[in-house]
C-alpha cells in the first residue's frame, strides 16, 4: 500500500470499513477517561468548578486550527498531485471544522462570563477565532455555490490556502496584541505552566477528540464519495435517455 | 503601445465608463458615511473620534461593492480566454487589471476622503492620517478582493458571497489602516509602527493576490 493506491476509492472505501470499527472504539475508550478524569481532576483555587469548561474548548479550539491545517495541506494535495481523495478531504473537514470552532466559541463564552465578567471581549484571539469561523462558513458557503464538485475543488483549494495565511496570525496574535485572554500555557520553550493535574486530563481529551475527528472525517468523506458516485450515476442515465427507452421497452416485451 | 499600457488603459477606461463608473462607488462611501451619525448620534465629539474607522470602514464596503466586475464581464465576453491563450503572464495581467480597478474605483474614494472627513468632524491632522493611510491601505483590498473576484468568477450572482469570502481576509488591512489613522489623536500611540504594517500587507497582497487570482482563473476557464 501507498500513497497512489489511496487515490482509488474503492480501495480508500474497503480501508475505511476495516479500520473505523477500531477508531471508534478507541474513541470512546478515550472520551471514558478522559471524561472521568475531567470530573475528578482537583478544582482550580482560583476558578473553581468553571475550569472544567477548558477540557472541552482547548481540545475544540485546537481541533478548530488543526483542522484549517489539514484542508490546507489537502488544498496543496489537490492543486499539486491533483489527488481526488484530497478534494473530498477539503469538502469533508470544512463542517467539522466549523464545528470545532463554533464549540470553542461558545464554550468560552459560557466560561468567560463567569470569569472575566461578560460574553465576549474583542481580543485578538477571540477575534482571530470568529474570523476563522466566517473563513469555514464561506468556504462552506462556496462549495454548496459550486455545483460541479470536480470544477469547485481548485478555487476552492486557493482560497483555503489565502487564508491558511490567517492561522499563524491567530496564533501569534496572542503576543501581538497581549490583551485579556491568558497567553499560551501549554506549548512554551520553558514548559508547560499548567498544573499536571489538569494537563493530564486535558491531553487525553485532546487525544480524544483528534480521535473523534478522524473518526467523523472518515465517515463524511465516506458520505462524500458515495454522494458522488451517485451524482454521476444520476448524469449519465440523464446523458442516455435512449438507453432507457430502450429500457422500457424491454420490460414491456 | 507596450501591450500593459494598453490592457490599463482599456480597462481603466471600462471601469470608469460602464454602469455609473467611478462615481457609484464614491456614491456608495458618502451614503455610508452619512447613515453613520444617524446611527450613533450627531455628538461632533464622538464623531470626531470614530470618523477615521467611518471612512475606514465606509471605503472597504464600497471597494466590495466593486470587486464583482473585476473579471465577471472579461469572463462573459470571453477576453478571459484570450488573455489566457495570448501566452502573457496571467499573474501581470491581473496586477494591471487590478491597478486599473483600483485607480476607477479606489482612487476617487480616496480622493473624496478630504471631503467627507469635514462631515466626521476630523481635525486636519487626522484628515491627513486617514488620507494616507487609505492611499496605501486600498490597493490592499483591491488586491485582497481579486482572489475572491478570481475565485468566484465562474458565478452568476457572487456578489454577496464574494464580500463574504473577502471580508475575513481584509481584516489586517482595516485593522493597520485604523490603528494608525487614530493614532495621530494619541499621546502614546505610535502612527508609523502600524503604517509600515500596513505597507508590509499591501505589498504582500500585492504578491498573493495575483498569483491566486491568476490561477483561480486558469482553473475557471477551462
Amino acid at each position: 500500500m501507498n500513497f497512489y493506491d489511496l487515490a482509488n476509492p474503492s480501495f480508500f472505501l474497503r480501508l475505511v470499513t476495516r479500520v473505523l470499527p477500531w477508531l471508534v472504539a478507541i474513541t470512546l475508550l478515550l472520551f471514558a477517561a478522559g471524561l472521568y478524569l475531567a470530573f475528578t481532576a482537583p478544582q482550580d483555587y482560583q476558578q473553581g468548578i468553571t475550569v472544567r469548561i477548558m477540557f472541552v474548548h482547548v481540545p475544540a479550539a485546537w481541533l478548530g486550527m488543526f483542522c484549517y491545517g489539514l484542508m490546507a495541506i489537502a488544498s496543496i494535495g489537490s492543486l499539486v498531485w491533483r489527488h481526488p481523495l484530497a478534494d473530498v478531504s477539503a469538502k469533508a473537514a470544512a463542517p467539522l471544522g466549523a464545528c470545532f470552532t463554533f464549540l470553542a466559541l461558545f464554550t468560552g463564552a459560557v466560561w468567560g462570563q463567569p470569569m472575566w465578567g461578560t460574553w465576549w471581549v474583542w481580543d485578538a484571539r477571540l477575534t482571530s477565532f470568529l474570523v476563522l469561523f466566517i473563513m469555514y462558513l464561506g468556504i462552506i458557503a462556496l462549495w454548496k455555490t459550486l455545483d460541479d464538485p470536480n470544477k469547485a475543488a481548485r478555487p476552492i483549494a486557493i482560497l483555503t490556502l489565502v487564508g491558511a495565511l490567517n492561522l499563524p496570525i491567530i496564533k501569534f496574535s496572542v503576543d501581538l496584541w497581549n490583551t485579556l485572554h491568558q497567553p499560551a500555557s501549554v506549548f512554551r520553550m520553558d514548559g508547560p505552566t499548567i498544573h499536571p493535574a489538569l494537563l493530564v486530563p486535558l491531553l487525553v481529551m485532546a487525544l480524544a477528540f483528534t480521535f473523534f475527528f478522524v473518526v467523523m472525517h472518515l465517515m463524511s468523506m465516506r458520505n462524500e464519495i458515495y454522494r458522488r458516485r451517485v451524482r454521476a450515476m444520476r448524469m449519465r442515465a440523464a446523458a442516455a435517455p435512449s438507453a432507457r427507452a430502450s429500457l422500457a421497452e424491454t420490460n414491456k416485451a | 503601445m507596450h501591450w500593459i499600457t494598453a490592457l490599463f488603459l482599456r480597462d481603466f477606461k471600462l471601469a470608469v465608463r460602464v454602469g455609473g463608473g467611478a462615481l457609484i462607488g464614491v456614491l456608495f462611501f458618502l451614503a455610508v458615511v452619512t447613515v453613520f451619525p444617524f446611527g450613533v448620534g450627531p455628538d461632533l465629539k464622538l464623531l470626531a473620534r470614530i470618523g477615521s474607522a467611518v471612512l475606514w470602514i465606509g471605503a472597504l464596503l464600497s471597494t466590495l461593492l466593486g470587486l464583482d466586475r473585476l473579471f465577471q464581464a472579461d469572463r462573459d465576453d470571453g477576453t478571459l480566454d484570450l488573455y489566457l491563450l495570448a501566452g502573457r503572464p496571467m499573474e501581470l495581467v491581473v496586477l494591471v487589471k487590478c491597478a486599473a480597478h483600483w485607480a476607477a474605483t479606489g482612487l476617487p474614494l480616496v480622493l473624496a476622503t478630504p471631503l467627507f472627513a469635514l462631515f466626521l468632524n476630523l481635525e486636519p491632522i487626522a484628515i491627513g492620517a486617514v488620507t494616507l493611510t487609505l492611499v496605501i491601505g486600498t490597493p490592499a483590498l483591491t488586491l485582497i478582493g481579486a482572489v475572491g473576484a478570481g475565485v468566484t468568477v465562474s458565478l452568476r450572482r457572487g456578489g454577496v458571497l464574494l464580500a463574504i469570502l473577502v471580508v475575513p481576509l481584509s481584516i489586517p488591512v482595516l485593522i493597520f489602516g485604523v490603528s494608525s489613522a487614530t493614532a495621530v489623536l494619541s499621546a502614546t500611540a505610535s502612527f508609523t509602527t502600524p503604517l509600515l504594517y500596513l505597507g508590509a500587507v499591501t505589498l504582500f497582497a500585492g504578491v498573493v493576490g495575483p498569483v491566486s487570482a491568476a490561477a483561480a482563473l486558469r482553473y475557471a476557464s477551462d
